[in-house]
């Protein structure tokens, strides 16, 4: 295969592979971030103690965390169509892959944010914050270059996820891989595909650890 | 201005607070001294109900603040400042941002803020440090910011929580100045806890004695330090405890330069030895401390003249 032939096939996978994990990290955050202030916020010695809420939450998204990724996507299936009307394409696989990434990243946010002192914490209650006031303008801006550190590296999964997602109609780089490198035995192409993976992966993680170190003022 | 009845504070099994009541007047700075353990932390926490009493009240500037609700709580909260011993600052925030965030809370318009915070960062002698990170100034400076910030709300009690503790002696004696410098030209009450004797003896006018969840003894220091067996005068003098057998222990509180203790000697028929003695300075004035042995006729009435010089005569049983 030459490189006129290789082309053509990378640049469109790259950009599926982009916008299905670009998509599932907007969502993750969206609904991750606020998940993990719960674990922490509900917490028996939390801002609002309440170890059921707690306890419950807890155990869902240990629930989400203990699945294998191949077998989420494929037990959702029905939750997928649900909510895109088809389960092949792109725009299908948002939906596995935020919901397998949603608890992985808040564990990450959870323990990001209990990074946070309490002594700091503290001195916001004695200043008479409320618990909303102490959320927002004390554990979410002090954790953030955890919180950033917990992001890049819910991307870098969700970057592994989605070659997943390709062997079942995603798309993207994983999809390329396994029909020209596994099946056609297009050995070239699969090194450039591993290559590129890599370069991404690299890139994405750099870039993740100088924003951490940018916001980070310790 | 805090007044705390019956305060009992448990953690399951363990008592932290054993029935305490505290009564800080007005314009007055109010040390609570003790060991690590001793539940003078608990106490503190307990005024501005960081802690929750297990029982008892806590009326501050006439406000009970065991009957507020949350909301109330905190905006009375927002009238009590407190600094801690390792400053609590945000790192997420500037020098300034760190001032202001009482104000954010507060609802203070934006420009109304930063005229404020100026004005604060000038009072505790950082000014134009404002857009600094908090790691990049020393422990005093870092206390200075954390004092700023709680006198935000124009507080009329301040709770110090070991604030000088993690400071150097040269620092601490900095930041004591400044408290002290508050407490006078603001009227700020203040009530700080410490486990360093330097602090209540450099700053305070009253004094608690905490151990085992409990006051021991408090007051004012000018009336403890007249107290005939007081543990304070005990802790602050360098002298050995008990006093050994027959020995006097003498206690100056009026005039140091007037030589008592060589007109005894020469009025009266008696032997005086000097085992031991030193001389404090406190917010209060300066209180000498002297343990002799008294030999010869006249012991007697050479007690009664130092006692009618208006010494205060401790005699240890024999």
């Amino acid at each position: 295969m030459t490189w006129e032939e290789m082309l053509p096939l990378l640049w469109p996978a790259t950009l599926e592979t982009a916008q299905m994990v670009g998509w599932a990290t907007l969502f993750t955050v969206l609904l991750g971030l606020p998940l993990g202030v719960a674990l922490v916020v509900f917490d028996r010695d939390g801002l609002r103690p309440m170890p059921a809420l707690k306890s419950a939450l807890g155990f869902v998204v240990n629930v989400g965390r203990s699945l294998p990724f191949i077998v989420l996507m494929i037990a959702i299936i029905p939750f997928t169509r649900l909510v895109v009307g088809t389960t092949i394409g792109t725009a299908a696989f948002v939906v596995p892959l935020t919901v397998g990434a949603v608890p992985f990243f808040a564990r990450l946010v959870e323990t990001a944010l209990r990074e946070v002192g309490t002594d700091v914490v503290q001195a916001a209650q004695a200043m008479g914050a409320s618990r909303t006031a102490i959320v927002r303008k004390v554990l979410l801006p002090e954790a953030l270059p955890g919180l950033v550190a917990g992001l890049t590296v819910t991307v870098v999964a969700l970057i592994g996820y989605s070659a997943m997602a390709g062997t079942l109609g995603g798309g993207g780089l994983g999809d390329l891989a396994v029909r020209y490198g596994y099946q056609r035995f297009e050995t070239l192409l699969m090194i450039v595909t591993v290559v590129l993976l890599l370069v991404i992966v690299q890139l994405l993680q750099s870039l993740g650890d100088w924003v951490a170190r940018r916001l980070s003022h310790k | 201005m805090i007044q705390a009845y019956g305060l009992r504070k448990q953690y399951g099994e363990t008592v932290a607070l054993d029935g305490v009541d505290l009564h800080v007047r007005e314009g007055e700075i109010y040390g609570v001294l003790g060991q690590s353990g001793a539940g003078k932390s608990t106490l503190l926490r307990c005024v501005n109900l960081l802690e929750r009493p297990t029982a008892g009240t806590v009326t501050v500037a006439g406000q009970d603040l065991t009957a507020l609700s949350d909301a109330e709580l905190n905006r009375a909260r927002q009238r009590i400042g407190m600094i801690h011993q390792h400053f609590a600052l945000l790192s997420s925030r500037t020098v300034a941002g760190n001032v202001a965030f009482p104000l954010e809370i507060m609802g203070m318009p934006r420009a109304e803020r930063e005229r404020r915070v100026a004005e604060l960062l000038e009072l505790v002698g950082l000014e134009g440090r404002g857009k600094d990170r908090p790691h990049q100034l020393s422990g005093g400076q870092k206390q200075r910011v954390g004092i700023a910030r709680a006198l935000a709300g124009n507080p009329s009690v301040l709770l110090s929580d070991e604030a000088t503790s993690a400071l150097d002696p040269a620092t601490t004696q900095s930041i004591l100045a400044l408290l002290k410098r508050l407490n006078a030209e603001l009227g700020l009450t203040i009530l700080l806890i410490t486990h360093e004797m330097n602090v209540v003896k450099s700053v305070c006018d009253s004094v608690a004695i905490m151990s085992r969840g409990r006051i021991e003894e408090s007051g004012a220091i000018a009336d403890l330090i007249k107290t005939p067996g007081s543990r304070l005068t005990r802790e602050i003098f360098p002298l050995p405890e008990p006093a050994p057998a027959g020995s006097v222990t003498l206690t100056f509180t009026g005039d140091p330069t007037r030589p008592v203790v060589s007109e005894v000697v020469r009025k009266f028929d008696v032997d005086l030895n000097i085992l031991g003695g030193s001389i404090e300075d406190l917010a209060g004035g300066s209180v000498g401390r002297l343990r002799i042995t008294l030999e010869g006729a006249d012991t007697g009435p050479a007690l009664a003249y130092l006692r009618d010089s208006g010494l205060i005569v401790e005699e240890a049983a024999v």
